[in-house]
């Protein structure tokens, strides 16, 4: 087949375009925005629990259901409170949200994460019912409840958040 | 450090204070559980050297239903109005004498018996009897096949045919599994009482209903109650030594 200049021109220029695209591509892939949590540093380096971080919360499962033992720091409970934080309307993201810290990893890698077919997927915001039940032991700032006296430490603390208002 | 943060150590101060101070402190009763038993740290394993128990005295109870309401917020339990499937993990049972007309209700939920027949038919390993003598599944192990709903004497086990959401943090719960009472162990773990049996004693004041405690321990307030009226196991002619326990039946 024999093409004219013209034609000629236009093939090279697209292929140009092609390859520009191509490269263009490879070099932006998008990586996942991964939502921040509170805190300065996790429970162990990132890269580690980046790598292996379902390792020491499958432990830490078997440990927990099967012993009792519920150290805080593997614990999937404390995960959350740490890592899902509300928007700023105080709403939770949902679970399969890329907003919500899990999912939004997971989306990119396509990995399934099971955990939260039962576990919650975001912090207690039930924690006023479960002073209701215990409401002889601890109303903090109430006073009713508790006739010991506040140490220096609380005081200071109250009186500084006063301040601050 | 934000207002939010002030108020969460101040709330962790005065607990972990509060925690310190119980083993010296009489606080009103059925809240901790200390002066039963020494609080448990978090990273030791549970032994048989406690097993929980409880101790209902049907005299006491009057229905008034807020042991089963207690339980259904704690663990975040919700009915999808089909009683025959909904989840329950107590149940309030009436016993009416034929001949002298009297009626007693009772609550009813999983005996976390010693030789649990929900454990013995289990294919899985997924139920499992905790050293303290608390009865569990672990849902991660479970494949939902129900053998032990059948095995159990009590009726005292769930099936959750539908999908959850907004579980509590602290009572896992998911579709293809089974549950059943869990004694509030993550309560219990916590030095803390079942939520049945704080709702009973805040409805019932000093006459409550449902006793807490280590059986094992002979000095605990359930074993010198039992030691002088008695506890008795539902179907005790099964033998399974179960660990909650009837008066007034």
């Amino acid at each position: 087949m024999r093409l004219s200049l013209g034609n000629k021109v236009t093939l090279a220029l697209l292929g140009l375009v092609l390859l520009a695209f191509s490269v263009s591509v490879t070099a932006e892939t998008p990586k996942p925005v991964i939502p921040e949590g509170k805190g300065e540093q996790c429970v162990e380096p990132t890269d580690e629990m980046r790598k292996n971080h379902m390792k020491y919360i499958e432990h830490q499962r078997d440990l927990t259901v099967h012993e009792g033992i519920r150290t805080k720091k593997y614990s999937l409970v404390e995960c959350i409170d740490c890592h899902v934080v509300p928007d700023d309307k105080g709403e939770f993201p949902q679970i399969g949200s890329d907003e919500h810290f899990c999912s939004s990893c997971h989306n990119y890698a396509s990995v399934k994460v099971d955990c939260f077919q039962c576990h919650a997927t975001k912090p207690d915001t039930k924690e006023g019912y479960r002073h209701s039940l215990n409401d002889q032991a601890s109303h903090h700032f109430s006073g009713k409840s508790s006739d010991k006296e506040l140490s220096q430490n609380d005081i200071e603390l109250v009186t500084a958040e006063t301040q601050q208002q | 450090m934000t207002t939010e943060n002030k108020i969460d150590t101040y709330r962790r101060n005065f607990v972990g204070g509060a925690a310190a101070l119980a083993a010296g402190v009489t606080i009103a009763p059925g809240v901790l559980l200390s002066g039963v038993a020494q609080a448990k740290p978090a990273d030791k394993a549970v032994d048989s050297s406690v097993r929980w128990g409880m101790l209902i005295n049907a005299n006491k109870c009057d229905d008034c239903g807020a042991c089963v309401s207690a339980c259904n917020e704690e663990h975040g339990i919700t009915g999808f109005d089909r009683p025959k499937t909904d989840p329950q993990w107590i149940r309030t049972v009436k016993l009416r004498d034929k001949t002298t007309g009297h009626v007693q209700t009772l609550p009813v939920m999983c005996q976390h018996c010693e030789t649990a027949p929900c454990a013995d038919v289990c294919p899985t390993g997924a139920s499992f009897r905790r050293e303290d003598g608390i009865v569990l599944v672990d849902k991660h192990i479970c494949i939902g096949c129900r053998y032990c709903m059948m095995a159990c004497p009590y009726k005292a086990r769930s099936f959750v045919h539908e999908k959850l959401t907004d579980q509590r943090p602290y009572s896992p719960r998911g579709m293809g599994t089974v549950e059943s009472c869990t004694m509030c162990v993550h309560r219990v773990d916590n030095d803390e009482q079942p939520a049945c049996v704080v709702a009973c004693a805040g409805e019932h004041a000093e006459d409550s209903a449902i006793t807490f405690g280590d059986i094992n321990d002979p000095n605990s307030e359930i074993s010198q109650q039992m030691m002088k009226h008695g506890g008795k196991q539902i179907r005790g002619d099964l033998g399974l030594n179960t660990g909650v326990r009837y008066q007034g039946l």
